[in-house]
Formats: C-alpha cells, sequence, structure tokens
C-alpha cells in the first residue's frame, strides 16, 4: 500500500467472475507523511482511504466483469460504516461483491477485515464507461500485473 | 396489483424524497422533478430490481446526445413506464 500515491491494493487474491466476488489484501504502512497529521501521537489509517480502498477493490471486479474493456469511476457511497480503528502496520483484507450490474453504472457491497473481524463495510455506485483514453487503460493494465490481478480471467471468464 | 406507473413514483418518492402527490405520469424526471443523472441511478437500480429488468440507460443517452431522441421521449414518466413495459414483455417472450 502506497497512500501518498493512491496505491490502496497489494494483491488480489481471488476473482471469481462466475460469483461475481473478489478477494484482495493491502498492508498499511508503518510509516506515511498521512500518519504525522491524522492524527499527531495517535496514527490512525483515514476512515476515506478504507473505503477508498473498498472503491478499489471493487473498481477491480468491474474491470473484471466487463473483461477489461471498460472503467468504473466512483459514484456514491452508502451506509459506510468505520467500526474500528485501523493503525499503521495493520494488514487489511478485502472483499467485495457486486450487487447489481446496469446499463453504465454498477452498484457492489464491499468490506475491510482485519485479523478476521470487519472493519469496515459500505455499498457503492460506480458509473462505467469505456476508458476516456488509451494510456489510462494502459496504465491500469500495468497496475494491474503489479497487483496480480488475472488477466486470464478476465479475458476468457 | 400496482400499475407500473404506481411502482416507478413510489420507487422516485422514495428515492429522492419527492412528494407522492407530485409525481404525475406527464412529469419529466429531470426538467419537472429535478432528479440529477447520479440520483437517476439509484431510481434505475430500484426499477431494475423491482421489474428484473436492465434500462438502457447508455443507450436512451448516446441517442440523447447524438441527437436521435429527446429526453422526453425516456424521462417522461408515461413514456418511462411505456419502455419498462416493453423491457418485461420482451423479458417474457
Amino acid at each position: 500500500m502506497r497512500l501518498e500515491y493512491f496505491q490502496l491494493i497489494d494483491r488480489i487474491d481471488e476473482l471469481d467472475l462466475v460469483g461475481r466476488t473478489i478477494k484482495a489484501q493491502a498492508q498499511v504502512p508503518e510509516t506515511s507523511t498521512i500518519f504525522e497529521g491524522h492524527f499527531p501521537g495517535h496514527p490512525l489509517m483515514p476512515g476515506v482511504l478504507l473505503i477508498e480502498s473498498m472503491a478499489q477493490t471493487s473498481g477491480w471486479l468491474i474491470i473484471g466483469i466487463t473483461g477489461f474493456a471498460r472503467m468504473p469511476f466512483l459514484a456514491a457511497v452508502k451506509e459506510a460504516k468505520l467500526r474500528t480503528f485501523v493503525a499503521p502496520g495493520q494488514r487489511l483484507s478485502l472483499r467485495a461483491s457486486l450487487l447489481h450490474d446496469g446499463s453504465g453504472y454498477a452498484i457492489t457491497k464491499a468490506a475491510v477485515d482485519v485479523e478476521g473481524k470487519t472493519v469496515a463495510e459500505s455499498e457503492i455506485t460506480f458509473r462505467v464507461m469505456a476508458f476516456p483514453d488509451p494510456k489510462f487503460r494502459t496504465s491500469m493494465s500495468e497496475v494491474a500485473q503489479r497487483i496480480g490481478f488475472p488477466m486470464e480471467a478476465s479475458t476468457h471468464g | 396489483m400496482s400499475s407500473t406507473f404506481d411502482t416507478v413514483a413510489n420507487i422516485i418518492a422514495e428515492t429522492c424524497d419527492i412528494p407522492r402527490d407530485k409525481i404525475k405520469p406527464e412529469s419529466h424526471a429531470i426538467n419537472d422533478l429535478g432528479i440529477d443523472s447520479l440520483d437517476f441511478l439509484d431510481i434505475a437500480f430500484a426499477i431494475d430490481k423491482a421489474f428484473g429488468i436492465k434500462l438502457p440507460l447508455e443507450q436512451w443517452t448516446q441517442e440523447v446526445n447524438d441527437g436521435k431522441a429527446t429526453t422526453e421521449q425516456y424521462f417522461v414518466l408515461d413514456n418511462l413506464c411505456a419502455s419498462i413495459d416493453g423491457l418485461v414483455a420482451a423479458k417474457g417472450a
């Protein structure tokens, strides 16, 4: 996880295009400039970044379902719950499932677990559209390779 | 069994917090009821679920943007309900 670069997913563990679910993991860094301000003497993973981590996990699921042809953009976050503090160094287990595959939009339900306990959850809506620029898709495919996104599942699933 | 319009009107009232009695068959979802595109996603989600269909929002938007259709054709509720009925009938065919 590189917070300053908005890289909130380290690895995709499982992408199930039939069940329309995904599992991923991320390690909260021990140090980050973000923790200097959030909060002095009491460093915490910001809740908005936990929500972003769920959005990114969901996003990879949607990219997989569309065969890497379309890009999801965050549109709405509902019923977001941040149940407990997440501290530097903790390992996050992320999961998401597709609730609805609409025309030009998708809705997921996502959650973050730490040591088997759910620490955050939300329902997330995305606008889903063609990649606005080929370079964008290329950069996303590079990220996909780095985090172990199964391109073959997306292509043939 | 409630009509398509009643179901859609109830969805809009609940989703967008619009008084039910202000929602008429001749209402334009955008121009009269002030529903924006993000709120319409919530409505589309509820309609898709309620009727077991997939409203072709992308196709409609494209047609409007290309000047091949007007927003009235798709977003006046009478017309929206006719589209829903057509999709439901096509599903059962």
